[in-house]
């Protein structure tokens, strides 16, 4: 093999390795893992099951939030959130239909909603402003109508 | 070894093309290029809409005319062009097709066109806006999938008869190795054949379920199921491309192939790491572990290794064929390659894109990055970087030389400056559009949505001026698009009649010996299944008992 390919081979190895290096020191020592809860739950009684029975913003502690979410075609429940700036908050959510995402333009917040499990995502939002919040998952011939936001105060 | 081949090329030079095989090519190719015509058009009316510039009459769906697109382009263009050229190459290699095999192609071909009637019937109809990847809850007409297990049954017609044919060969020439293109054939056949078993499933559960005799989908079930196919389909391209570059350019340029040892190695670690990729698909979904996604990022940087070892194999054949003819200088190899040659410049320009567009994969595979980008339209960029440059492009620059030979006619000096030009607006309209889709993807514009403000959301606004290049791009290469299949229909029944060469890469004179373990297919075949059921048994098992979902049509 020529000095020049086993470089290159070299190089080639130690990116990819470092990616992956990076990827799991993120992943589980800043606990900086992509949404991945597992919970299931019937789709077709979201409706009456805990705590989808009654979604809203709950306070759960100091700046801390929890946003209960259901998704369905083309809407978002609660929407137009309001929650003080530094607040962490938990969005613990499901869909009552098809698959639909959940994306909050300018920050990572990104995760699939899909029927039968419940999806969470945790965000701290340090900067006043309204976030622009839309289904990234093709849902239907709505889908270009659904967004909402979240104001930060 | 040498010599061997060269009797061989000698042989099939003086036998010249089988006009029966001839005509299998050049139907599969007839498909290819209109689908890519009709594929085309749908795109710019996407490209002018996401711009805002054009609305959609109230008859036409954006959804509608999406899913079409995706499916003419991600299946219909790619899969015919790489069952037409394969069967040329196995024609060619393997002293003409069987006549078994023969029958066979054409039955899968005819299986194929009834699958596609069938799929794209309730499109037209609107009853199956569901996009390529159909993902569940969503129920299109039964009909729909009834129409893709037809495709799938002619890809199996397909692969089965390409296996016979290199199956005869080995029995007849034991101790030799494949010819190089057809030991490609056999890892794209062997890829198509096994990553298309677990969409047949996929589609078996969701047919009583859309006629409405079972009244629950597993949801996430099915979702993997397509995935372990979707993106190995989308690597079965790029390795037909790979093809081409390993094999048919060294000749085009005047120069010998790289290590056939090392070409060999990357067409099997591309056989055996490919299915897991699919994985990356689902970084943020929930109902699997982060452990486990963790190791789909290893199973999918894999992948990574083949394509670097074959950036450096490239250039490198660029180099020592340019040094061969006199080249001096660091770079100055660069000048004797035979830029003005379509054979060349357009397979050329689709291995450059393949330097963003392969490391955007590697970013897009690491789990925290793809949560930045997942399902946004920098997804969009990326694919038609890869798809519709890299082997768009490749496939093009084959069947600049490839339809002439099969046609009984030449490429001649004019249609290949055509040929060129039209290689130039393909690609600068679509890296136009790449480029702006990445940008605005960052941006958080989301993919498969038409054109919307969100209610004159200031964020939304925001990205108005990236996807003006969507439709510049757009009409730039609807030009392209139309000037490359008139290009194509030409060279297959109008131009001068003549004898055009098969470009065959040969090795280089002091090459060392192959080893002999690359032809043990079952193993290469046992390996990836062993590989396959590390990343998929876990997941899998886990799904099973899920709550179903009962369909719903949303659009």
């Amino acid at each position: 093999m020529h000095r020049h390919e086993k470089i290159w081979l070299t190089l080639s190895t130690a990116m990819i390795v470092g990616f992956f290096l990076i990827a799991g020191y993120q992943t589980f020592a800043l606990e900086m893992g992509p949404p991945s809860h597992s919970e299931t739950i019937d789709p077709q009684k979201v409706d009456e099951i805990e705590p989808f029975d009654e979604p809203g913003v709950y306070e759960v502690g100091e700046n801390k939030y929890e946003v209960v979410m259901t998704l369905q075609i083309f809407s978002f429940t609660p929407n137009e959130i309001e929650i003080p700036a530094g607040s962490e908050v938990t969005f613990t959510m499901t869909s009552k239909d098809v698959t639909h995402g959940f994306q909050i333009a300018g920050t990572n917040v990104n995760a699939m909603v899909m029927p039968g499990y419940i999806s969470k995502i945790t965000q701290t939002f340090n900067e006043p402003g309204e976030y622009l919040v839309l289904c990234n998952e093709y849902c239907g011939a709505g889908h270009q109508m659904m967004s909402t936001t979240i104001t930060v105060k | 070894m040498a010599l061997a081949e060269t009797i061989k090329t000698k042989a099939n030079e003086a036998m010249g093309v089988n006009p029966l095989d001839a005509k299998i090519s050049k139907s599969y190719f007839t498909v290819t290029f209109l689908a890519l015509l009709i594929g085309g058009i749908l795109g710019l009316v996407q490209g002018l809409n996401r711009a805002g510039l054009f609305e959609l009459p109230s008859w036409l769906n954006y959804y509608q005319v999406l899913t079409a697109h995706g499916l003419l382009l991600i299946l219909v263009f790619t899969a015919f062009f790489t069952i037409g050229y394969f069967y040329a190459g196995l024609s060619h290699t393997l002293g003409g097709l069987l006549p078994k095999v023969r029958k066979m192609v054409w039955i899968g071909f005819w299986m194929k066109i009834v699958g596609f009637v069938f799929a794209v019937v309730p499109i037209i109809m609107n009853e199956a806006s569901v996009m390529y990847t159909f993902y569940p809850p969503m129920a299109a007409s039964p009909w729909f999938y009834i129409g893709l297990v037809f495709i799938v049954l002619g890809v199996w017609m397909a692969a089965f008869g390409a296996f016979i044919q290199v199956a005869n060969w080995r029995k007849n020439h034991k101790g030799q190795h494949l010819p190089i293109l057809s030991f490609f054939a056999t890892g794209v056949f062997v890829l198509l054949f096994f990553s298309s078993i677990p969409v047949a499933i996929e589609v078996f559960m969701i047919i009583p379920w859309a006629f409405g005799w079972m009244e629950t989908i597993n949801v996430m079930l099915s979702r993997t199921l397509f995935w372990a196919f979707g993106h190995t389909l989308v690597n079965i391209w790029y390795m037909t491309a790979l093809s081409a570059w390993y094999v048919i350019i060294p000749k085009v340029i005047g120069g010998k192939r790289f290590s056939d040892t090392l070409t060999r190695v990357v067409v099997i670690l591309l056989v055996v790491l490919n299915i897991p990729g699919g994985f990356h698909h689902q970084i943020i979904d929930p109902g699997i572990s982060e452990s486990v996604k963790y190791m789909h990022v290893f199973m999918s940087l894999a992948v990574g290794f083949p394509s670097l070892m074959t950036a450096y194999a490239m250039f490198s054949v660029f180099e020592r064929t340019g040094r061969a003819k006199g080249a001096k200088g660091l770079f100055g190899f660069f000048k004797k390659l035979p830029w003005g040659d379509v054979r060349f410049l357009a397979p050329f320009i689709a291995m450059v894109a393949f330097i963003p567009a392969g490391a955007g994969g590697i970013v897009q595979t690491t789990n925290q990055l793809d949560q930045v980008v997942h399902n946004s339209l920098w997804i969009v960029g990326h694919f038609h970087l890869t798809l519709a440059m890299t082997v768009a492009l490749t496939f093009f620059g084959v069947a600049y030389w490839l339809i002439p030979r099969l046609s009984g006619r030449v490429l001649t000096k004019k249609m290949n400056k055509i040929g060129v030009i039209t290689t130039i607006i393909w690609t600068i309209g679509m890296s136009t559009m790449a480029i702006a889709m990445h940008l605005v993807g960052l941006l958080g514009s989301p993919r498969r949505t038409s054109y919307t403000t969100y209610g004159d959301n200031a964020t939304a606004l925001g990205w108005d001026p990236y996807l003006i290049f969507l439709a510049v791009g757009g009409t730039l290469l609807i030009v392209a698009v139309v000037m490359q299949v008139y290009n194509m229909f030409h060279l297959m029944f109008r131009a001068p009649k003549g004898e055009e060469e098969f470009p065959i890469g040969e090795e280089e004179e002091n090459a060392s010996k192959t080893p002999f373990w690359t032809e043990r297919w079952s193993r290469t075949i046992l390996i990836m299944l062993i590989i396959v059921a590390m990343a998929y048994v876990i997941p899998i098992v886990d799904f099973i008992g899920d709550p179903g979902s009962p369909p719903f049509k949303t659009w």
